[in-house]
């Protein structure tokens, strides 16, 4: 199947001579989540703004469902919604116009029961005819939000559409980015929160430095890199941990009663029944054992630290 | 062409003008009166005429050329300079747009805006003095043009400039200055012969000489030179945009 969004050899030097994007390549599927996760000044909104038409690359190029985004503008901008990081909007515009705005700016044709529709899936039905500037912070996120909507796009680029936002808001916007996935539309999102990709992302891109560190599935990558803890709780607390279990490299807690193993659950030998049966061994009674893997925040922590 | 996107960014940008009427007609209206009541009736009542034509209607075709040239650039250069400065410009960039519809938008609207004011201050010395208008279609023509070339100019500055001071230099230090030295209020016949050369280096003394003309059929330069003038400004003004969307200068890093 063809990639909704092709980027190629993809470089961004601006004038100041940043180099904000270094050869990045990236397929993007219909009909998928993907979350680009990085730092600030990672590369991730420079990406965005390049596919979107906004920032001009250096090198490298674009296709959106196998058009060119330069030399086929056109076709690619009527396709893609954008909503920005920042809270641009003007001030003394309404709701409703202001989304008329941006669907008429699309080359769409008015349609008020599109306009209405996608108002009311955003709880601004009611403010639709407040200006701008009388709207709270969170309105005016699900204003860019509907303004992005306005056109019908195949394809929506969310910039950190929850930096911000209170939590009830982050879990609306969770829910309608599901929702928009189910009616068919590709979602690109970036954001700070290990906890918004791993929720709603069915893959994860990693920048860092301008450079694509990897891209996988979600699952997949927490499951290749994620490292498992085993946590084992003892009956009796010890001082230290005995000198045959050295091997197994343990923690032992503060309270002397917990001793934890990490492993690789890539490796063909995880050592948790050498451990137990050492443990076993040594004489040690146990009450209780539990795993837990790696969060994401660790995996992309781990990732971003080590390039 | 996006049809669809030149009438919503016209439609946004003469609603503008609607929320604020009283700055956008109201101002020009009130300026044009003074102007009357000063030069009109002031000095005017001590010069019986210039060129065979009274001075009170000697000077409407310049009086209109000074609010037609402020506010064609002040309109468009506010107009692009507004979305640059609180960051809405990512919607026209991102938009199926070319250059020339986002030109034809916002330079319409602005043009359109000074012709309605242009209008009005016709209107308005209308009731000040004995007005006759010899070539309706040129005055009409002149009017047009100037509306469209100045509000480029607007555009560009609009483009150019990175806070509100810049966007008030030129229109206050150049614009205005040019205006009053490019005879709106006096012949250039009337000066002495080393400051009518130094004046014929002004380039709005073409555009008010030929303005003049449509209404009296009295010029201090011939017609197809004040018009020759006008196409040129707008053939640079066109170039300087089209080369602005080409290398995205200050609009697109």
């Amino acid at each position: 199947m063809q990639p909704i969004v092709s980027v190629s050899n993809l470089s961004k030097r601006y004038a100041s001579g940043h180099q904000a994007l270094d050869s990045v390549s990236l397929d993007i599927d219909k009909g998928e989540i993907l979350a680009l996760l990085g730092p600030n000044g990672a590369g991730k909104t420079t990406l965005i703004s390049i596919i979107c038409g906004i920032v001009t690359p250096t090198t490298g190029s674009v296709k959106v469902n196998g058009h060119d985004n330069a030399s086929e503008y056109r076709k690619t901008r009527k396709m893609i919604g954008l909503v920005p990081q920042e809270l641009t909007l003007g001030a003394f515009d309404t709701v409703w116009n202001t989304l008329c705005f941006s669907r008429g700016l699309h080359g769409h044709p008015p349609d008020p029961a599109h306009i209405e529709k996608t108002l009311r899936q955003l709880s601004l039905w009611e403010k639709r005819d407040s200006t701008l500037m009388t709207l709270s912070g969170g309105m005016k996120r699900r204003v860019l939000i509907g303004k992005a909507l306005s056109h019908q796009p195949a394809i929506l680029f969310l910039d950190e559409p929850t930096a911000g936002v209170d939590v009830e808001l982050r879990k609306e916007m969770w829910a309608l980015v599901n929702e928009l996935r189910e009616s068919g539309v590709t979602i690109i999102l970036t954001t700070h929160y290990i906890e918004e990709a791993e929720e709603i992302a069915d893959r994860i891109g990693v920048i860092s430095d301008g450079r694509l560190l990897l891209v996988e599935e979600k699952s997949a990558l927490m499951e290749k890199m994620g490292n498992k803890r085993l946590t084992i709780d003892l009956r009796q607390a010890i001082t230290e941990v005995p000198p045959a279990l050295a091997e197994y490299d343990l923690q032992l807690s503060d309270t002397g009663d917990q001793l934890t193993y990490t492993y690789d659950t890539r490796r063909e030998r995880t050592g948790i029944t050498a451990l137990l049966q050492a443990l076993n061994d040594t004489g040690l009674s146990l009450r209780d054992i539990n795993t837990s893997q790696s969060s994401l925040e660790e995996i992309f922590v781990n990732l971003v630290s080590d390039s | 062409m996006n049809w669809h996107a030149i009438k919503v960014i016209y439609k946004f940008e003469m609603l503008r003008t609607w929320n604020t009427l009283l700055q956008s007609i109201a101002s020009p209206v009130i300026s044009t009166s003074l102007y009357f009541v000063v030069f009109g009736a002031a000095i005017g009542s001590r010069i019986e005429s210039v060129e065979g034509i009274s001075y009170g209607a000697f000077i409407v075709p310049g009086l209109m050329m000074l609010s037609l040239l402020t506010q064609s650039i002040s309109n468009a250069s506010f107009g692009i300079y507004f979305p640059k400065f609180t960051g809405t410009i990512y919607e026209i960039l991102s938009a199926p747009m070319s250059f020339v519809e986002v030109v034809i938008g916002y330079v319409g609207a602005a043009a359109t805006k000074s012709l309605i004011i242009g209008f009005i201050i016709l209107a308005t010395a209308g009731l000040f003095v004995d007005l006759q208008i010899a070539h309706p279609i040129w005055m009409l023509s002149f009017l047009i043009l100037t509306c469209i070339t100045f509000a480029l100019f607007g555009f560009i500055i609009g483009i150019w400039a990175d806070n509100f001071e810049k966007l008030q230099l030129i229109p206050l230090l150049v614009i205005t200055p040019l205006v009053f030295l490019g005879g709106s209020f006096y012949s250039v016949s009337m000066l002495p012969p080393a400051w009518q050369t130094v004046t014929l280096f002004n380039p709005v003394l073409y555009l008010i000489s030929g303005f003049r003309w449509s209404f009296f059929e009295v010029a201090d330069v011939s017609v197809g030179l004040s018009l020759s003038m006008i196409l040129l400004f707008l053939a640079i003004c066109l170039g300087i945009v089209w080369w602005m969307f080409k290398t995205g200068y200050k609009i697109r890093q």
